[in-house]
């Protein structure tokens, strides 16, 4: 007897994900009506934590491609940023998408070099090429050494209205982040990435370019990374080589990621969450917060390396953003 | 200061950077996983023997015969107890596991001894030279280090090459499944390496405090460094360290000299540039590749 199947993607679930989701963007656009600019810079700087856990989880969740060295590409974009804003004359938030194409234009010639590294000395090969930008960076004289810089091109502008255009813009980038990120994994190109997540030798059988593949998303990576450094230093307007390049860029990335859920779309939002909380908590007690994220990390990989969300959707079965396709056989027989 | 002194100060670097690459090949070559928390543990050491000599009053010497011991049996636990929990899953576990105690190690440091510089006590053995004649002198303590780095690879080499455990070890590095079959012990074998492997990196990183200052931060540069020299060096090949960090520390020594802020720059561009032209390193050895 045949069975009847269907392919099916969207679950109940996801329709009450995506229409949480659809409201939580509603709300959080009112927020510069009512809440006050501390709480606006905080979200500036949870958006951007959470697009570049977004970023690295597309790398590693997806691609299995383990960069240790994001950091490059936070500090090119805030970089990108002030030359374009201040040396160049550019609007400063049309910046930030140029920003992250300069990142990712730059992330071209770095691919060529750590391509040839696989697994454990592709992180550390990431690692050493973000540690040479660093040093570039803090040797050239007109991005100010190992000083740094200031954006001056937002000074004009009254604080409100740059407060507000930069929350604005993180926002768009944080939605745009997530749907960009969705489409593309729902897509044909995502489905052939996660075949080559699973087995690269097995998708090159089956057609899929591996190589172009895991280019394609480095480099989108490199873009989101990128443009994300430019918002986190149009929040801030101060940057210095050490703080821009810094691995801490990538250690709290990782740690989000890895807590709420490698390889989900929701677990880097489980983990932005956890991160923000731990780190308030532990506010008053130094370096601290580092050590407790870490020390979560490294046991979540040992005991659940699905992390949070992946214990939540295991236990109850929710997919809020579900990329994967699942075969639903219709076991009522047909005349 | 001339070129040549610059040269074989340079030379001479490459022993200290063999000492830290040793432990990062050997974990590679027999687990295929990278530590990337080997520069931290370097530091941690370092720490340890600064406590010891500034507490106890002990020479140098003594804290290194305690921390090492103490360093690998850490090393033997952190395999035991963590890593081998996580065979069987593929390279990115370990990977974030160990970026993750890197991470942890740096910032406990931070609080247990606070940012500033220390540095391991010298007892006057870092001024100590010797005259080579024609101007050029090269201190006593680099040369003891160099010394020490071809000692520790002799070391490594009769053990890997002439006993029965590292024929276990060369059995696993090339094929770990049938190595079990044989009746090897791989979790067991895991652990030692992860004990020399710390073992070692301990003695680099206390060689490392008595040379120049270091700061709870000074881990992830290590790393780079050893990495960089078993990279130039070649994947597999121990004495390929000792020539991959003489060419490191050549290029940083020379670097600097050319500018005082290119020096480190110089060095990772030399790796990069030898990546660009011989991807498999200077002396790689053919091995299979899985």
């Amino acid at each position: 007897m045949a069975q009847a199947f269907r392919v099916q993607r969207a679950t109940r679930a996801s329709r009450v994900g995506l229409g949480a989701a659809v409201l939580a963007i509603a709300a959080l656009s009112t927020l510069p009506f009512w809440a006050d600019p501390a709480s606006m810079r905080r979200l500036v700087e949870f958006i951007a934590l959470l697009v570049l856990a977004q970023m690295w989880n597309l790398l590693a969740g997806y691609a299995g491609l383990l960069s240790i060295g994001q950091q490059a590409y936070v500090g090119l974009g805030g970089y990108a940023l002030i030359v374009l804003a201040d040396d160049l004359g550019l609007d400063p938030f049309l910046s930030v998408p140029l920003a992250g194409l300069i990142a990712a234009l730059l992330a071209l010639p770095t691919a060529a070099l750590v391509f040839r590294f696989q697994g454990g000395y592709f992180a550390v090969g990431t690692w050493a090429v973000a540690e040479v930008f660093r040093l570039l960076v803090a040797n050239t004289g007109a991005l100010g050494r190992g000083t740094g810089r200031t954006l001056k091109a937002v000074f004009p502008l009254a604080r409100e209205t740059r407060e507000m255009a930069t929350y604005y813009l993180a926002l768009a980038l944080g939605v745009a982040a997530l749907v960009g990120i969705y489409v593309f994994l729902r897509a044909r190109f995502g489905l052939g990435l996660m075949a080559v997540r699973d087995s690269e030798p097995a998708s090159e059988t089956l057609g899929v370019d591996v190589f172009r593949t895991k280019l394609i998303v480095y480099l989108l990576a490199a873009f989101g990374t990128g443009a994300t450094g430019a918002v986190i230093y149009l929040n801030l307007l101060r940057i210095s080589p050490d703080a821009a390049f810094s691995i801490s860029w990538t250690a709290s990335t990782i740690f989000i990621v890895v807590i709420g859920g490698i390889g989900t779309l929701e677990g880097p939002l489980v983990g932005a969450v956890v991160f923000f909380v731990l780190r308030e908590l532990l506010a008053d007690y130094g370096s601290w917060y580092m050590i407790v994220l870490g020390t979560l990390a490294v046991s979540v990989m040992l005991a659940y390396p699905q992390g949070l969300w992946g214990l939540i959707a295991e236990s109850w079965g929710i997919h809020c953003f579900p990329v994967q396709r699942r075969v639903e056989v219709d076991d009522t027989p047909r005349p | 200061m001339g070129w040549l002194d610059t040269v074989v100060q340079g030379l001479l670097l490459g022993g200290l950077y063999a000492l830290f690459a040793t432990g990062l090949s050997l974990i590679f070559g027999v687990m295929r996983i990278v530590n990337l928390a080997h520069g931290d543990f370097s530091i941690l050491a370092a720490f340890l023997a600064v406590m010891l000599v500034d507490a106890l009053a002990l020479h140098w010497l003594l804290a290194l015969a305690v921390v090492v011991p103490l360093m690998a049996l850490l090393g033997y636990l952190l395999q035991r107890l963590v890593l081998n929990r996580l065979l069987g899953r593929g390279i990115l576990p370990p990977i974030l596991v160990t970026f993750g105690l890197s991470i942890i190690i740096q910032n406990a440091l931070l609080e247990a001894f606070s940012a500033d510089s220390r540095r391991v006590n010298p007892g006057g053995i870092d001024t100590a030279s010797l005259a080579l004649g024609g101007g050029l002198a090269v201190g006593w303590f680099s040369l003891i280090t160099l010394l020490v780095a071809i000692l520790v690879l002799i070391g490594l080499q009769l053990f890997i090459g002439r006993t029965r455990r590292g024929r276990a070890f060369r059995a696993t590095a090339d094929d770990q499944a049938t190595a079990a079959l044989m009746g090897i012990d791989d979790r067991g074998l895991y652990a030692l390496a992860m004990a020399l492997s710390l073992g070692i990196v301990a003695i680099a990183g206390i060689f490392l405090g008595v040379r120049t200052t270091f700061a709870f931060g000074s881990g992830p540069d290590r790393l780079l460094f050893a990495f960089e020299a078993v990279i130039i060096g070649g994947l597999g090949s121990l004495w390929g360290t000792l020539v991959g960090g003489a060419i490191l520390g050549v290029a940083q020594t020379v670097g600097a000299k050319l500018s005082p802020g290119w020096g480190i720059l110089t060095g990772h561009l030399v790796f990069l540039g030898v990546l660009l032209v011989r991807p498999q390193g200077l002396f790689a050895r053919q091995r299979r590749r899985d």
